[in-house]
């Protein structure tokens, strides 16, 4: 599936993240800010990249401020920004 | 207590703010256009994280907007404890709402009537059908009150008194004990005023609500303490079930106890009072 | 004879500022002081190079220290708090020589016990007479008590007083007397008034916050010292202040009187008083406006320098009568040692100031923090800055459960109990762990950015540079 519009989810309050995603047809472009990535970069990172695999989503581009937020919240509001971007769970 | 659905900060730390059961709104705290957002994130909140320790109920959005059935959908695979449809004015409504949890619960492969049904009476047409709601469905597990909606529709002003809303407390209770099931009471909802607080639970209690809902972990210290046996009548509730021991094994069949006759009435309350020891000193949030 | 004097630069001129000397200030106007900012400018534009700052604390609003240590003007500094703007810049390693931390009572009793030599003060001065009679009561820019300027007065070898409200001679109510002060300097403006006030001296609305304040509420209560005569102090954080109003809910039922509430004091801790749940208020700093004005009105409220706050070189300190104290955390560790120097991420942010000083002084030391803030669980195998020693710490106290330091076991079965949420500090560590997964421990540099010492001066731990990264 592809991304087919603009889109955001989530807020910058503290245990929440912000994700903006955009239409892209060639390539992956995942950008991660983290207040906690010398700690947690790696489950972040896991958690999107699970749920683009989740939603069968291969191009992109991902722009997430993280503020904290745990995997399940990651996870929601990744869902919530690609749902909104336009990709539907097959 | 009532927490915002789309707050991640409060759907973490819910469990962990001293209250029997955790509200997750999914209805008036939450903007029309993030509706589609708290939804997951409650979901994922159920299915990640542990409220081993409380009762978990979710405010769904009104029947008569588009997002209750998505709602449904999202929440019931986990496993809520109940859900708690809002302004509900009847029984038709309820059984609308049970059948389609009972479609998801179905779909997968909960077993029927897991989930059970709060509903929210917070319109004079709710209160005046509160026994339609109450027998409207096994899923029924509670009447709870909204004070603030349903004076607004009363065309009166909510007081702290409360006058207003005395007949729809009463005639609550009663719907719903006579239905077998229990009524809870309206948030107190100054939230600096504590004596306010303590005065309007006790008179809750007093009515016969078994429980009071708050909006600030502030009010949960005292609505619990006001709702909890003291130790004298958990003392007397031992004593009365050793009393009825006692009497079994020498064959009486009129029982006393510190000069007073032990009837049907006396036991039961006894008996609803170890409950409740049970729930507050063997676990719950506390 | 006058002491007067027109400009900054004169005073400097004249009271013999040289190369490589230690100059010191207060920080009572906090983050609107203009005093540190103005003198290091002037000592710059004179050529001046190598000096020691030593000031009890240092705010974000002194961010141009960056530039006068990267220039040489500045090459130690020696302070009881830095907040994170300078902080960072220390982390990153700017400056050759470390950073010296030391508590509040620390700074005076090292000061006292010649341990820390000032060549010269700075004291900002909200008000002043031509003598040098000082206080922080009066003049435009009042910050309310002057208590950690004390020692600098005292044992400085020369002392300006800067001030922007000269009254005539004799001023009333002085709180650092003329015998002190060699030099008075009139400015246009010391300091911001409106910026003294930090932003977390209101109660928190946070839920989470709240809970955790009445649990800590709840361990006073049953840890026995709620009895009339109580003493207590509290920080200004959001969550601190909500336990002081859980407190003063249980002194008003239970008809208990206390005799002193003591620290930075807020409003909060004013209305408290007046309310007749204290005695006193000793007050070494004001943390807004309504202290201010009630230090200057009201008998029960006492200013204190910061020897009788919390000097260890004194015969006796306040600390030492103190029964209950409510302390913040960044990170806790197993021992309970506590780090408030550092973020997680190892950047200066914080310092002791009394942490440790009332830790070790008070009957109960309570930390009040959430177990997991913006993810990071606040409790830690090590701490990355041991800022005041677990053998002071007695409760940690979180939304999840209550940790009851094991030196401390009749405490620990009092609140087992009343039924509290008692839980071992591992259990609590590790439940932060199964919610927010297990943190990457992050790695320091090799050099070392500040030494932080002890109340008594011995060295307590070294934070080392952050990795660039």
């Amino acid at each position: 599936m592809k991304i087919l519009k603009n889109a955001v989810a989530g807020t910058l309050e503290s245990s929440d993240l912000f994700i903006q995603v955009e239409p892209d047809d060639t390539e992956l472009i995942l950008e991660i800010n983290s207040i906690v990535a010398n700690q947690y970069m790696d489950a972040i990172r896991g958690a999107v990249l699970d749920t683009l695999k989740e939603f069968n989503v291969s191009t992109g581009k991902i722009f997430i401020q993280d503020k904290g937020a745990l995997d399940c919240v990651i996870r929601a509001r990744m869902e919530t920004a690609l749902k909104r971007g336009g990709i539907v769970k097959e | 207590m009532f927490l915002p659905g789309n707050t991640p900060n409060m759907l973490i730390n819910g469990d962990t703010l001293g209250a029997d059961t955790i509200i997750f709104d999914l209805e008036d705290a939450v903007s029309p256009d993030e509706k589609d957002a708290a939804r997951i994130l409650v979901r994922n909140a159920l299915k990640y994280q542990s409220y081993a320790q409380c009762e978990v109920v979710v405010r769904i959005n009104p029947t008569e907007t588009g997002f209750w059935k998505e709602d449904l959908e999202a929440v019931i695979p986990l496993k809520p404890d109940m859900i708690m449809p809002t302004k509900v004015s009847g029984g038709q409504m309820i059984r609308e709402i049970s059948d389609y949890i009972g479609q998801v619960e179905e779909k997968q492969g909960i077993s029927q009537g897991t989930v059970k049904i709060l509903p929210l009476i917070e319109t004079a047409l709710g209160v005046e059908k509160a026994f339609d709601i109450a027998s409207a469905d096994p899923r029924v597990a509670g009447l709870f009150l909204g004070g603030e909606d349903l004076t607004a529709d009363l065309h009166c002003k909510r007081t702290k008194e409360g006058q207003e809303i005395f007949y729809a407390r009463t005639r609550l209770v009663c719907a719903a004990r006579a239905c077998g099931i229990e009524a809870y009471d309206t948030p107190f909802t100054d939230v600096e005023d504590m004596e306010g607080l303590r005065k309007d639970t006790e008179f809750a209690k007093s009515l016969g609500f078994a429980g009071k809902a708050v909006i600030s972990p502030r009010h949960v210290d005292i609505v619990n303490e006001v709702f909890s046996p003291t130790e004298a009548e958990i003392e007397y509730a031992h004593d009365v079930m050793e009393a009825i021991e006692e009497g079994k094994r020498q064959g009486k069949g009129v029982i006393s106890l510190r000069g007073k006759m032990i009837d049907a009435p006396i036991v039961k309350r006894a008996m609803q009072v170890l409950e409740m020891e049970k729930a507050i000193y063997g676990g719950g949030c506390r | 004879m006058s002491k007067l004097i027109g400009t900054i630069r004169e005073a400097i001129e004249k009271a013999g500022l040289k190369d490589g000397m230690a100059i010191s200030f207060h920080h009572h106007m906090r983050n609107g002081d203009y005093v540190l900012n103005m003198v290091l400018e002037e000592a710059a534009a004179m050529g001046i190079r190598d000096l020691t700052i030593n000031a009890s604390s240092i705010f974000d609003i002194h961010e141009p220290l960056i530039e006068h240590i990267k220039n040489g003007v500045v090459t130690q500094i020696e302070c009881n708090y830095m907040g994170g703007k300078v902080g960072k810049a220390i982390s990153q390693g700017i400056m050759e020589k470390p950073v010296i931390f030391r508590t509040h009572g620390g700074r005076a009793g090292d000061m006292e016990r010649g341990a820390s030599k000032i060549d010269i003060a700075f004291l900002a001065a909200p008000c002043a007479d031509p003598m040098g009679n000082l206080s922080g009561k009066y003049g435009p820019s009042a910050c309310g008590s002057l208590g950690y300027a004390f020692s600098d007065a005292m044992y400085a070898k020369k002392v300006v007083a800067v001030t922007d409200y000269l009254v005539p001679y004799p001023l009333r109510d002085v709180s650092i007397e003329e015998g002190y002060v060699d030099y008075v300097v009139q400015v246009p403006q010391i300091g911001d008034p409106a910026r003294i006030v930090s932003g977390t001296t209101k109660i928190t609305r946070d839920p989470v916050g709240l809970r955790i304040a009445g649990l800590a509420a709840q361990v006073v209560k049953h840890s026995g010292y709620l009895t009339n005569g109580f003493s207590f102090q509290t920080g200004a954080g959001g969550a601190s202040l909500a336990v002081a109003k859980y407190v003063e809910e249980m002194m008003e039922q239970d008809h208990i009187k206390g005799s002193f509430c003591m620290g930075g004091i807020t409003g909060y801790m004013v209305d408290m008083a007046n309310k007749g749940f204290f005695d006193t208020i000793l007050d070494v700093q004001c943390f807004d406006l309504k202290a201010i004005e009630s230090i200057r009105e009201n008998p029960k409220h006492r200013e204190i320098s910061a020897m009788r706050y919390a000097s260890p070189a004194a015969k006796s300190a306040a600390v030492d009568s103190l029964d209950v104290v409510i302390l913040g955390a960044t990170q806790v560790d197993l021992d309970f040692n506590v780090n408030v120097h550092t973020d997680s991420n190892g950047y200066i942010m914080g310092g002791s100031g009394g942490h440790s000083d009332t830790a070790a002084g008070s009957k109960l030391a309570i930390i009040v923090a959430p177990l997991i803030r913006a993810r990071l669980p606040l409790i830690v195998d090590q701490v990355l800055c041991k800022s005041t020693p677990g053998e002071t710490v007695d409760v940690i106290v979180t939304q999840r459960g209550i940790a009851v330091n094991p030196r401390q076991n009749d405490l620990k079965e009092k609140l087992i109990k009343a039924g509290l949420p008692v839980r071992d500090i591992r259990e609590l560590k590790n439940m932060a762990e199964e919610i927010a997964g297990v943190p990457r421990s992050v790695k320091m540099g090799e050099r070392v950015v500040a030494k932080v010492l002890y109340r008594d001066g011995t060295v307590l731990d070294t934070i080392h540079n952050v990795m660039p990264g």
